[in-house]
C-alpha cells in the first residue's frame, strides 16, 4: 500500500498553478485544478525538457511552457499529435493538507 | 421492563430515528430527550425562510410538546449534558442525571469561528439556529449593513433572507467562486450574477483580517485592504461537529465521533448520529444521509442488523430564484467526458460528467428542470451511451438538434454596440436588414457598420444571419481556438457592448465549449478583460504565459534571465554596481548587454528571482519588463545635448515616452526609437513607432518591423511640440490596446484596420485623440508599477521556492 508524506497546505499553490518538490532525481510539479485537484508529474517535458509546472493549467490539462505540449495530468501522456509521457504521483487531498507518494523520498535516499 | 435510551440533542436526525423507533417499537425504550436549546425539533433547512420572514418559527417546527407527550418521551430542553459516565451508564447535567441502558450522542455540528481580531464584538453572529436567526432578525436589518463571511450554502442562505429584510449585504468569500464544493466556476459565476442582480454585493477571493470597531462590530477589513462597513457580521465559514462529550468520554473520535456501520461508537452501549459523527473518513451535513443515518440507528436499536452506506447527494440552493442543482463528482478527470450546454440569453449552464457512459456528476444552473432526472440517472448508473446525443437536453427533448451559436448575439439587446468605430448598434444593422439591405455591403452602405476598420464584419453578418434567418449565408467564422467558434475580435467586441467582467463571465455568455479554456484563449481573454475594464477587472496571473507570471523569461534549461530597466539606455554608475554585485552574489553565468539598451542577467534560478529583484529594487531598478506583451524599451540616441549632429533632445524625449508607457499591457510586445536626427542611430524606423527628430521638430512614423518580417515604419504625423508628439503616441498605444488582436504587433494591426483610419483616430480627431489618451491614463493609474517590487516582499518570496525539498530529507 502507497505510504504517504504531508508536503504543505492546499493553500500553497495557487488555483491553475503548481509548486515544485524537490527530490534527489529531479523535481516534481505539484498541480492545484480550478475544482481543488492536485496532480503530481515529473517537472520535465520529455520533448525539451520544459518545466511543466510553469505551464498553464486548463482543467485537468497541462501545456508546457516551452513549445506548448500538452499533457494529460491523470496518465502524464501527451495529448493530441504529439507523443511521450511524464511519470505521475499518486497525492491525496486531506483536511487541506497535500500528501504525496512518500516513496519519492526513499528513492532520494537510494539515490 | 422497559429500557432506558437517553439522547443527547433533538434534532432533525435524532427527531427522525425516534420516528422511525416508535413506529416499529413503540414500547421498546423508555426515551429521554436532553437538548441544549431551549426547544425541541425544528426543520432548520427551513431557517433561511423564517430569516427572510417568509415563514414563522411554530410553522417549522417538526415535533411539538403534544407529539412528544403522546409517545412517552420525557423532555428536558434547556439543560444540557455536561458528562457520560460510562461505567455508571449516568449522563449527568448542572442540575442532575439520567440513567440509560442505550445512549445516542446527536449533538450536531457547531459553527466555525474564523479567528479574527473582533471575532468577539457585539453584532457578530453565526448561523446555525433559531438563536442565530433571532439575532438577525432582532437586528433590525432593514436599512443596515451586514456582511456575511463565507460564500457556501449556509452563508449565502442568511445573506438572501437579510437582503430580503432589506439589508445592504456584502458577501465576502475565500475561493474564487461561490459554493465551490457544489459548483464549478461556471456555475459560480452564474450565481454570482443572479445575486449582484438582487443587489447582493459578492467579493470572491477576499481573506478576511479583522472585524473592526470599538462597543460593536462596525466593519470587516479584508487582507487586501478593502473595508466593508457592518452593522451586523454573520460568520458561516463551515461547521465542525460538535464532540466535546465525546471527546470527554474517551469514545473515539476523528474529526468526528467514529462510528461503525451500524452506528455504534466505540462503546457498545453509546451510538452517535447525524453531523456529529465520522463515518468511514466521511462527515455528513446535508439532510438526506442524516436520514439514512436514522434508519439504520432506529434498527440497531430494536436488535435488528441495518448497515448505513452514504449515497451520493444533491445539493439545491433554497434562495428564490437561484435554480441551480448539483450533485456527484464534476472534476475533470481520465477517461472522463464532458458535455456542456450553455445558453448565454437565458443564463443556463448545464453540465454532466461522463465516465464509461454513466453520469457521474451534475451542474446545473438557471434550469434545473431536469435535475432529478439526471439525478436518477446518475444514482442508478444507467447506460446512457444510447441517449448521449440529445442526452443533455433532458428526457422530454430526446433527438433535438445542436444548441444554437447565434445564441450570444440574439440575446443582445437592439442598443448593443456592434460598430465600435461608427457608433452603429444592432437596432440599427436589424432594421436597415429589414428594410432591404440583405447582402453585407448594402448593410455597409447603409449604416456604415464594419465599414471602417472592418473587425466587426463577423458580427454584424450573425446580426444579419439572426435577422434574415437561413436566408443569409456568413462566410464561416473563424474561432479564436477549438473551445470557441467566435473570432478574436467578436469576443473583444461582445466583451464591451455585453459589459462581461470576468474570464467565467465570457466563458458562460459566449457559450465556451471547454468547461476551463485553454493555454491559446485564456491570456488573450485576459487581456481582452484588462484592457476593457481596468479598474474592475483583477488580472488572473493563472491565465498568462510564464514569463508574464513569473516576471521574468524562461530560457531554455528552465532557468530565468532578468533585465532592469534603463530609461531610454541612459544608465548611472550605481546602477551598474548593482547589477554587477547581483550578477556575483547569484552566480549569473552570463551577462549580456541587449538589443534594446539595457543589460540581461542570464541564468537565474527561480527562488533567486525575488531575492534578486529586492537587491535590484535597493538601487532604484525597476522590472524592464522584457518578457511582456507591453512596453519593452525605449531605444534612444545621444541627441542635441552631445551630438553634433543632434536636432531636439531626443535622449529625454525616450526617457519621457519610456516613463509615461511603461507596465502597460499591450496585444503583444511593443518597442519604441527615438533619433535625434535623421541618421537614425537608435534605428527608429524599424520599431512599432518611431520618432525622427528634425530641426522643424518630430516626425512619428508606426508600424515597423524587425523580426521575421522586415518593415519600415510609415508615417503617421509631423509636429512641432515635443507634448504633441508625446500625446499621438500614447493614442496611437491606446487604439492599439483597445482594437487589435491578441499577438497581433502594431504592424500587423496596421495593415488590417488601414493606417489612414488609425490617422483619422490619433492624429486627426483632437477629441478622439484626448479621450485615448484619457483612457490609457486611467488604465496606467493600475498598471503603472513595478511588479518586481511586489513579488519580493517577505511575505510573496517563499512562494518561489520548491514546497518541500526531500533531497535535505535525505541528508538528515
Amino acid at each position: 500500500m502507497t505510504q504517504f508524506v504531508d508536503i504543505g497546505s492546499l493553500e500553497d499553490i495557487p488555483v491553475q498553478g503548481a509548486r515544485l518538490v524537490r527530490t534527489a532525481q529531479g523535481c516534481i510539479a505539484v498541480f492545484r485544478t480550478a475544482d481543488d485537484r492536485v496532480f503530481a508529474l515529473d517537472d520535465r517535458c520529455p520533448h525539451k525538457g520544459g518545466p511543466l509546472s510553469e505551464g498553464i493549467v486548463h482543467g485537468d490539462r497541462v501545456t508546457c511552457p516551452l513549445h506548448n505540449w500538452v499533457f494529460d495530468m491523470n496518465t502524464g501522456e501527451a495529448t493530441g499529435a504529439d507523443e511521450g509521457q511524464v511519470g505521475t504521483y499518486a497525492t491525496r487531498v486531506e483536511k487541506g493538507r497535500i500528501l504525496i507518494d512518500a516513496s519519492l523520498i526513499a528513492r532520494s535516499n537510494a539515490a | 421492563m422497559k429500557k432506558k435510551l437517553v439522547i443527547i440533542g433533538a434534532g432533525m436526525a435524532s427527531g427522525r430515528m425516534l420516528e422511525h423507533l416508535f413506529d416499529a417499537a413503540p414500547d421498546l425504550y423508555d426515551v429521554t430527550l436532553f437538548n441544549e436549546e431551549p426547544r425541541g425539533n425544528y426543520n432548520r433547512l427551513m431557517l433561511s425562510p423564517v430569516l427572510s420572514g417568509e415563514k414563522t418559527y411554530e410553522e417549522i417546527v417538526t415535533h411539538d410538546a403534544d407529539w412528544y407527550e403522546a409517545h412517552g418521551v420525557t423532555c428536558r430542553f434547556g439543560e444540557p449534558v455536561v458528562r457520560i459516565d460510562r461505567e455508571a451508564k449516568l449522563v449527568h447535567t448542572n442540575q442532575g442525571s439520567a440513567e440509560y441502558d442505550a445512549l445516542v450522542i446527536a449533538t450536531g455540528s457547531a459553527p466555525f469561528i474564523i479567528p479574527v481580531v473582533g471575532k468577539e464584538l457585539p453584532g457578530v453572529v453565526t448561523y446555525r439556529d433559531l438563536e442565530d436567526t433571532h439575532a438577525m432578525i432582532d437586528a433590525g436589518v432593514a436599512g443596515k449593513d451586514a456582511v456575511v463571511i463565507g460564500g457556501g450554502l449556509l452563508g449565502l442562505e442568511a445573506a438572501a433572507g437579510m437582503a430580503a429584510r432589506g439589508a445592504s449585504v456584502t458577501v465576502i468569500h475565500l475561493m474564487g467562486h461561490l459554493m465551490e464544493r457544489q459548483l464549478d466556476p461556471a456555475a459560480g459565476y452564474l450565481l454570482k450574477k443572479d445575486l449582484e442582480s438582487r443587489g447582493i454585493k459578492v467579493h470572491c477571493e477576499g481573506a478576511t483580517k479583522a472585524i473592526l470597531g470599538h462597543e460593536r462590530a462596525e466593519a470587516v477589513l479584508l487582507e487586501d485592504g478593502t473595508v466593508y462597513p457592518a452593522d451586523l457580521v454573520c460568520m458561516a465559514v463551515g461547521i465542525r461537529p460538535e464532540t466535546r462529550i465525546a471527546v470527554d468520554a474517551k469514545l473515539e473520535v476523528e474529526r468526528g465521533i467514529t462510528v461503525d456501520d451500524s452506528m455504534r461508537t466505540t462503546d457498545p452501549s453509546i451510538f452517535a448520529l447525524g453531523e456529529c459523527v465520522e463515518h468511514r473518513q466521511q462527515l455528513f451535513g446535508l439532510v438526506a444521509p442524516l436520514y439514512d443515518q436514522a434508519k439504520v440507528l432506529a434498527k440497531t436499536l430494536q436488535g435488528e442488523a441495518a448497515e448505513f452506506r452514504p449515497v451520493q447527494t444533491a445539493t439545491k440552493l433554497k434562495v428564490t430564484g437561484c435554480d441551480l442543482f448539483s450533485a456527484g463528482d464534476f472534476a475533470d478527470g481520465e477517461g472522463r467526458e464532458d458535455i456542456v450546454f450553455r445558453d448565454p440569453g437565458r443564463g443556463i449552464y448545464k453540465r454532466l460528467v461522463l465516465e464509461y457512459n454513466r453520469i457521474i456528476g451534475i451542474v446545473m444552473y438557471g434550469d434545473t428542470a431536469d435535475g432529478n432526472w439526471f439525478y436518477g440517472l446518475l444514482k442508478d448508473g444507467t447506460d446512457v451511451s444510447e441517449m448521449r446525443d440529445t442526452l443533455i437536453f433532458g428526457p422530454a427533448f430526446q433527438g433535438g438538434g445542436a444548441p444554437d451559436p447565434m445564441a450570444a448575439v440574439a440575446a443582445l439587446p437592439p442598443e448593443a454596440e456592434i460598430c465600435g468605430c461608427n457608433g452603429i448598434c444592432k437596432g440599427q444593422i436589424v432594421q436597415a436588414v429589414q428594410g432591404g439591405a440583405v447582402t453585407l455591403d448594402a448593410v455597409r452602405a447603409q449604416t456604415k457598420a464594419s465599414s471602417s476598420c472592418g473587425t466587426c464584419t463577423g458580427l454584424v453578418e450573425q446580426v444579419m444571419q439572426f435577422t434574415l434567418g437561413d436566408d443569409f449565408a456568413a462566410s464561416a467564422p473563424s474561432g479564436m481556438c477549438g473551445c470557441t467558434d467566435h473570432s478574436h475580435e467578436d469576443v473583444r467586441r461582445l466583451i464591451k457592448s455585453m459589459g462581461l467582467k470576468s474570464i467565467p463571465a465570457v466563458m458562460q455568455e459566449l457559450g465556451w465549449k471547454t468547461p476551463g479554456g485553454c493555454h491559446s484563449c485564456r491570456p488573450a481573454l485576459n487581456f481582452y478583460l484588462l484592457a476593457e475594464w481596468p479598474t474592475e477587472y483583477q488580472d488572473d496571473r493563472q491565465s498568462r504565459f510564464v514569463n508574464e507570471r513569473n516576471h521574468a523569461n524562461i530560457q531554455k534549461d528552465g532557468t530565468y534571465s532578468v533585465v532592469p530597466r534603463m530609461w531610454g539606455g541612459v544608465t548611472t554608475p550605481a546602477e551598474l554596481r548593482a547589477i554587477a554585485d547581483a550578477a556575483d552574489k547569484y552566480d549569473v553565468p552570463m551577462v549580456k548587454v541587449t538589443g534594446g539598451q539595457r543589460i540581461d542577467l542570464l541564468g537565474v534560478r527561480k527562488e533567486d528571482l525575488p531575492h534578486m529583484w529586492a537587491d535590484l529594487n535597493e538601487a532604484g531598478l525597476v522590472s524592464g519588463h522584457a518578457y511582456s506583451k507591453g512596453l519593452r524599451t525605449v531605444k534612444t540616441c545621444v541627441g542635441k545635448d552631445f551630438c553634433r549632429f543632434g536636432t531636439q533632445d531626443s535622449t529625454g524625449l525616450g526617457i519621457r515616452l519610456e516613463k509615461l508607457l511603461w507596465g502597460s499591457w499591450t496585444p503583444h510586445k511593443v518597442k519604441l526609437g527615438v533619433s535625434g536626427c535623421p541618421r537614425n542611430c537608435a534605428e527608429a524606423t524599424c520599431k512599432d513607432v518611431g520618432v525622427v527628430c528634425v530641426d522643424s521638430g518630430y516626425n512619428i512614423s508606426v508600424a515597423g518591423a524587425a523580426g521575421m518580417e522586415v518593415k519600415e515604419t510609415e508615417h503617421l504625423a509631423s509636429t512641432p511640440s515635443e507634448d504633441e508628439a508625446v500625446q499621438i503616441i500614447t493614442a496611437f498605444i491606446q487604439l492599439y490596446r483597445e482594437h487589435a488582436k491578441y499577438l497581433d504587433r502594431p504592424y500587423k494591426w496596421v495593415a488590417k484596420v488601414g493606417l489612414d483610419w488609425v490617422i483619422e483616430r490619433v492624429v486627426d480627431d483632437l477629441a478622439g485623440r484626448q479621450a485615448l489618451v484619457e483612457r490609457f491614463e486611467l488604465s496606467q493609474s493600475v498598471y503603472r508599477k513595478d511588479p518586481w517590487a511586489e513579488h519580493s516582499t517577505d511575505r510573496e518570496r517563499a512562494k518561489w521556492a520548491p514546497m518541500a525539498d526531500f533531497t535535505l530529507e535525505a541528508a538528515e
